[in-house]
């Protein structure tokens, strides 16, 4: 045997027991850093967000607002466009995009290899799920948040307590919607999903969130599966905002909001209820994380 | 192989992992020393990446008990996973962010303390060769810098194990070298365990013992002088035109059946360099080339098993091949 065990230095001790709280959380901060760091890097990925809802705004509003024209509820009355009303719903769209595909990117990391090196660390992998979570609610804020600064070219006018107040906002839609795509990726085991996310989960959720339309005076089953998309609940409480900020009067702002049986939800019910699918989500997003593989 | 108990930093005992019918691993028993790089070499599929994913605890065993670093696999797998270091076959780096933050992502989720933090990640880094590069990121390195940085990250929680798991796939000879050096100079300046899987033959080498697998199971396990010991001398291999003529004839002489390859006869023999001589002046089919050598660990693989190791090795890459054919085509 050439081995000389003894003349060789003996590995580390056994590394001092590490408090499992303490390690969660560092674990949940560093993975919500690298999102960040990721994030930030990607400038070209910044710039190139704004462009779909520039597209949005400019394109598709101008041209829908004219052949609206005065006749829609949007005309001269309480002297709200078409292309205010969509304002906040496009903040809403790009929430909705980047916290679902941010959050996703857990699908990536798993197809590269870097999921690897989460998954076997001795840490809760409920740390994966919160710090993803929050990763992307923080990035979709950002990019919901940053189309503030076109409020001016679209005739919104922000006040620092319409800002102070959509932040918030902002978050619970982010979160409840970053939540339910870790939720999502949580069951996928590799990218040939996406597609299908994509089109059957995505797409029908923005259209069917009122970001585009009063989700009022829709045909039954419409108002059904408006009722049921959560980004409707955290879309309409962006719009109750931006228009009331606007010197809309509450009449009106109420008749363009989200309703049930004919009743207008008050705003920190529909946060509420954002709030509680995100919390569900994530729980479902652990859980599965938990179940070794 | 008596190995005292108290010098085992691996200890496994009867490891079997069933997939269904299959049986990818059939009973593994094997203690590994404190301070020894350990190979585990064979073919692929030879059941190498199921044992070191048990032993990683990425795997539950069928049956079987396996304790590593003194902790059991299936009852304590976080404390084994923080008593070892892991380096996969496939890459498990960020490649946006910097070699550096790589580090630092792996030192948060393994909890180096703070105050070590920097100090650790650098010492790396230095270790590595990685110190000037540590700012780029990681999509700029080449394949070598990356599986020594994925080497560094898997040091930096002062693992008393590394599981090397085919650490130099896809590289290159000269980087394949360098990364041994590094192996090397980390059991000997850190003392950590060494644990690794190969199919590369020579890089068996490198280790003070070797556990041959096959089909599931230990075929032989000893340091590579004891197992090429197992040949016995030399290994001869003639070209002839004649080959049939020449193996009847060898086989008339030595009492052994040549191995045959197309026209290439291969034997063993005790003393080549006076066989040699006698078998050319003796033979009477022609003989084209002749050549001897010491035994390789291809011989060894290739006594134990009856195949040649580097026959599976290419079977094996065209099934890589096919699977990144259907990969890309997959996502186009």
């Amino acid at each position: 045997m050439s081995v000389k065990v003894a003349t060789m230095p003996h590995a580390a001790a056994p590394p001092a027991p590490v408090d499992t709280r303490m390690a969660t959380l560092r674990a949940i901060y560093i993975i919500w850093y690298r999102d960040i760091l990721r994030f930030w890097r990607d400038r070209w990925r910044l710039v190139a967000s704004l462009a779909q809802p520039l597209l949005f705004l400019v394109v598709f509003g101008s041209g829908l607002s004219s052949s609206l024209g005065g006749a829609s509820a949007f005309g001269t009355k309480g002297g709200l466009s078409y292309i205010q009303f969509m304002y906040p719903g496009i903040i809403g769209m790009a929430i909705l995009f980047t916290a679902i595909f941010g959050a996703m990117s857990i699908v990536w990391d798993r197809e590269f290899g870097f999921l690897k090196e989460v998954l076997v660390a001795p840490i809760d992998r409920s740390a994966v799920a919160i710090g993803k979570a929050l990763g992307s609610t923080t990035q979709a804020m950002f990019q919901g948040l940053i189309l503030l600064v076109l409020a001016p070219l679209v005739g919104v006018t922000l006040t620092v307590p319409t800002v102070l107040a959509m932040i918030p906002l902002a978050a619970v839609l982010a979160f409840g919607l970053s939540a339910f795509g870790v939720a999502l990726a949580s069951t996928m085991k590799s990218m040939q999903g996406f597609q299908v996310v994509m089109n059957f989960l995505m797409m029908p959720m923005f259209f069917l969130s009122g970001a585009l339309f009063p989700l009022n005076n829709l045909p039954g089953w419409m108002t059904v599966l408006t009722r049921l998309d959560p980004a409707s609940y955290g879309i309409d409480p962006l719009r109750r905002v931006v228009l009331s900020a606007s010197g809309l009067p509450s009449q009106v702002v109420d008749r363009l909001g989200l309703t049930i049986n004919g009743n207008v939800l008050p705003i920190a019910l529909e946060a509420g209820i954002m709030l509680a699918f995100g919390v569900v989500m994530l729980g479902i997003a652990v859980v599965n994380f938990q179940r070794r593989d | 192989m008596e190995v005292e108990v108290a010098d085992a930093v691996i200890q496994a005992k009867g490891l079997v992992k069933r997939y269904g019918e299959l049986e990818a691993v059939r009973g593994i028993d094997l203690e590994v020393r404190a301070g020894e790089i350990f190979g585990f070499l064979g073919p692929n599929g030879a059941g190498k990446s199921t044992t070191i994913s048990i032993l990683c605890t990425l795997l539950r065993p069928t049956e079987g008990t396996a304790r590593v670093a003194g902790i059991d696999v299936v009852h304590d797998p976080a404390g084994v996973r923080q008593r070892i270091g892991l380096v996969f076959q496939d890459p498990s780096l960020d490649d946006q962010l910097t070699g550096r933050e790589n580090l630092e992502f792996h030192a948060f989720i393994y909890s180096v303390p703070a105050s070590d933090r920097r100090q650790r990640i650098d010492e790396m880094l230095a270790l590595l060769q990685l110190t000037d590069r540590a700012s780029s990121q990681v999509k700029t390195y080449s394949g070598g810098m990356k599986r020594r940085l994925e080497i560094a990250r898997g040091m930096l929680h002062q693992p008393q194990i590394l599981f090397l798991d085919e650490p130099t796939l896809g590289l290159d000879p000269q980087t394949r070298q360098t990364i041994w050096t590094h192996v090397k100079e980390l059991r000997d300046s850190k003392g950590v365990t060494i644990f690794m899987t190969t199919h590369y033959m020579d890089e068996a080498e490198y280790c003070d013992r070797i556990a041959v697998i096959d089909r599931g199971q230990i075929v032989a396990l000893g340091t590579p002088d004891e197992l090429k010991a197992m040949v016995g001398g030399d290994v001869v291999t003639i070209t002839s035109s004649q080959p049939d003529a020449a193996a009847r004839e060898i086989e008339a002489m030595l009492g052994v059946t040549p191995s045959r390859e197309n026209g290439t006869l291969r034997m063993e023999v005790p003393d080549g360099k006076a066989f040699v001589p006698r078998l050319v002046r003796e033979l009477k089919a022609p003989v084209d080339t002749v050549s001897m050598r010491r035994p390789s660990l291809d011989d060894v693989f290739l006594k134990l098993t009856g195949r040649a190791i580097r026959d599976e090795e290419a079977s094996a890459t065209d099934q890589n091949r096919a699977m990144a054919s259907r990969f890309m085509g997959r996502r186009r």
